[in-house]
């Protein structure tokens, strides 16, 4: 094509990228032979989401023996984990629902690939709670149901909470999600060369026709779900913090948690799906949708989150010196110069200096400057959860009660495995899903058509779509 | 529920606000009935120019937003206070504020199958082996206009109301083949001007 697909000055993509066009883009890779560098990524996945079940399967036979957790340190990495994964799914939601809301038009080159992180991200959470029950062919007790036994789970606790927070969290997002989709399958359908995919997206689109009257219902029910979605995420989070905070131990027992939590969750989550664009958009040749304002505009969510937890990591010091409660002020003493300072310092480092560089325009353009800056603020949120879990647990108020923890091999294998799991399942979606939203990407496109026939000057009529402008 | 309308006259446009512009023409100014617009992505006031009423799916939402909560809420009391009433620490056996997490997440969970259904249902979606659609291009590139007609006096009227509103390409649309699950087409001649489409 010899069109300047370069956006201009004015508008977020392109006038020149027009509805067939997107189509076209966004659905040809569905359709063709993997590359090599999707080999090559899926391949090196694969091989790590085996770390994931090699040691769950052998824990299976010899039990949670194997890995580092002790009396004081029960939860070890399962919840650094669980808790890193469910953050990183809060970023989906969040652009999916919460900038729906406020009519933030550039989340549709994104919405469809990080409500697909949300969903993985949820998955790989929920591997680690299962596994850490010990004897995970039972872990259905979690759930409450008329036993031979009658009893039921305990609802004053916390964790159930999370039992339930999670599950519909997912299920949420699931639903949200593929309602969504069924617009895109119904455009791959009428697309379909053969007969195989034709019907195969046939049924994935529920015989969706475009009919304004279906769209109208569709509309409401978009909106409806986002006023779902929207506080769902925010419970999500501090619900998992309840996990800690409504509990006694110091470092843990804290009011400031819950938002504390959830801005962490969405500062972390928008790093992953920096990190994922940049390596997807490359791959697929996405950068005329997802293009470099789309990443600035990210950079600069997570650069007010930074900045957000920077301000809850002061205020939990601040507090602890005001509080004159001297087992919280010796855990606040440990976390800096304690035997684990080193991951205090890696948190602070990743998630409060290195998210500065986002002040300066060049970095915020800049994809190799923010793939690692990215990466910074995974690791650093990875360290933030172990600096608050295993921190906390390792001295409480007994030093009788006092022990170290050590990570065993395995605690590393189901760590990086984990990371395994979810590319893996990311590289499967980015290859048969529609990886944006096709047809709200046309909606919110400058100029869909090629021109219209009634004499309309595009984006002056009072009922059109506002193109997404950039300021 | 959209369903497919036959006969019917199909007037393509490729832009929305043309497609809008028509379909409020031909409700308010020509009084056409039933009719339906076809597009590849939700057009913001296109109900009101052909007269749709606002959906209802949203009722179904709050009704199983309240009931889940409600459910969620009186299975936790039951069982605590009912069914296996454990004294812990002498505190009340409906110690209501820790119901209230999954009170929230159990009536969000109803609201969001409620509503999806609700969708489901208005919509006429299900999983269906083939789709029977008006054109390949509605999901892709056109915006069709369509009007229901009963005889030829009425297809004459609809095809000269689209051909003086400059559609890119009209076609009728006489019958669904039920046996071979399609739609059988003619096409009408546009006026004077051989534009393709």
């Amino acid at each position: 094509m010899s069109l300047a697909l370069e956006p201009d000055d004015k508008h977020l993509l392109s006038p020149a990228i027009k509805m067939d066009r997107v189509t076209e883009d966004i659905l040809a890779p569905m359709g063709r032979f993997p590359s090599l560098p999707w080999h090559l990524a899926f391949g090196l996945a694969q091989g790590a989401a085996l770390l994931l079940l090699a040691p769950v399967a052998y824990q299976m036979f010899f039990g949670l023996g194997i890995y580092g957790i002790t009396n004081p340190n029960g939860w070890g990495v399962f919840i650094v984990n669980f808790v890193f994964w469910i953050g990183i799914g809060h970023a989906g939601t969040l652009i999916s629902a919460i900038l729906f809301l406020f009519r933030q038009n550039w989340r549709t080159s994104i919405n469809r690939s990080a409500e697909a992180m949300t969903i993985f991200a949820v998955m790989t959470a929920g591997v680690f709670p299962l596994v850490h029950v010990g004897r995970t062919w039972v872990a259905y007790w979690l759930v409450p149901y008329p036993a031979e036994r009658q009893m039921w789970v305990n609802f004053r606790s916390p964790l159930l909470w999370d039992v339930f927070a999670v599950t519909t969290y997912f299920t949420v997002s699931l639903l949200f999600w593929y309602q969504g989709l069924l617009p895109d399958w119904a455009t791959a359908r009428d697309r379909a060369k053969n007969k195989f995919f034709r019907t195969l997206y046939s049924v994935l689109s529920f015989g969706w026709t475009g009919s304004a009257r279906d769209w109208n219902h569709y509309e409401r029910c978009y909106r409806q779900f986002a006023f779902l979605a929207a506080p769902l995420v925010l419970s999500v989070h501090s619900i998992v913090s309840f996990d800690f905070a409504v509990s006694l131990i110091p470092g843990w027992h804290t009011t400031i948690f819950p938002p504390y939590f959830v801005a962490g969750a969405i500062f972390s989550g928008f790093g992953m799906v920096v990190t994922l664009l940049v390596i997807m958009r490359k791959l697929y040749k996405l950068e005329h949708y997802i293009t470099l304002t789309h990443m600035e505009l990210m950079n600069k969510v997570i650069l007010a989150t930074s900045l957000i937890v920077g301000y809850a990591y002061a205020s939990e010091f601040y507090i602890a010196w005001y509080s004159g409660h001297e087992y919280e002020q010796y855990q606040f003493l440990l976390r800096p110069f304690g035997p684990y300072a080193i991951t205090f310092w890696t948190m602070v480092i990743c998630n409060v200096v290195i998210p500065h560089a986002f002040w300066f325009r060049s970095i915020r353009r800049s994809i190799p400057w923010m793939f690692v800056i990215s990466i910074f603020v995974n690791v650093g949120m990875w360290f933030e959860r172990y600096n608050i879990f295993i921190i906390s647990l390792h001295r409480d108020f007994l030093p009788s009660n006092w022990g170290m923890y050590y990570m065993t091999p395995f605690d590393y294998a189901i760590t990086i495995g984990s990371f395994g799991m979810f590319f893996t399942l990311f590289l499967a979606f980015s290859r048969v899903f529609p990886t944006l939203a096709i047809a709200e990407l046309k909606a919110t496109l400058p100029e869909p058509s090629t021109g219209s026939r009634l004499g309309h000057d595009h984006g002056h009529a009072d009922h059109a779509h506002k193109p997404a402008e950039v300021h | 529920m959209a369903r497919v309308r036959v006969p019917a006259v199909l007037g393509f446009y490729d832009d929305a606000h043309d497609l809008s512009e028509v379909a409020g023409k031909a409700n308010h100014e020509k009084g056409f009935k039933d009719l339906d617009a076809y597009s590849p992505y939700p057009i913001h006031g296109i109900e009101e120019q052909l007269g749709l009423k606002s959906s209802w799916v949203t009722i179904p939402a709050r009704l199983g937003l309240v009931f889940g909560a409600f459910l969620g809420f009186s299975f936790q009391s039951w069982t605590s206070s009912v069914s296996w009433a454990v004294n812990i620490g002498g505190k009340p056996y409906i110690s209501w504020p820790a119901w209230i997490p999954i009170t929230f997440e159990a009536g969000v969970l109803m609201a969001a199958f409620c509503n999806l259904t609700a969708m489901f249902i208005a919509c006429g979606l299900y999983p269906k082996l083939k789709t029977i659609v008006l054109s390949k291009r509605i999901t892709n590139d056109r915006f069709v206009l369509v009007i229901p007609v009963k005889d030829d006096a009425e297809e004459a009227e609809a095809v000269s109301f689209l051909r003086e509103n400059k559609a890119l390409k009209i076609k009728i649309v006489d019958a669904l083949d039920k046996e071979k699950g399609r739609l059988v087409f003619r096409s009408a001649p546009l006026a004077g001007e051989g534009a393709p489409a």
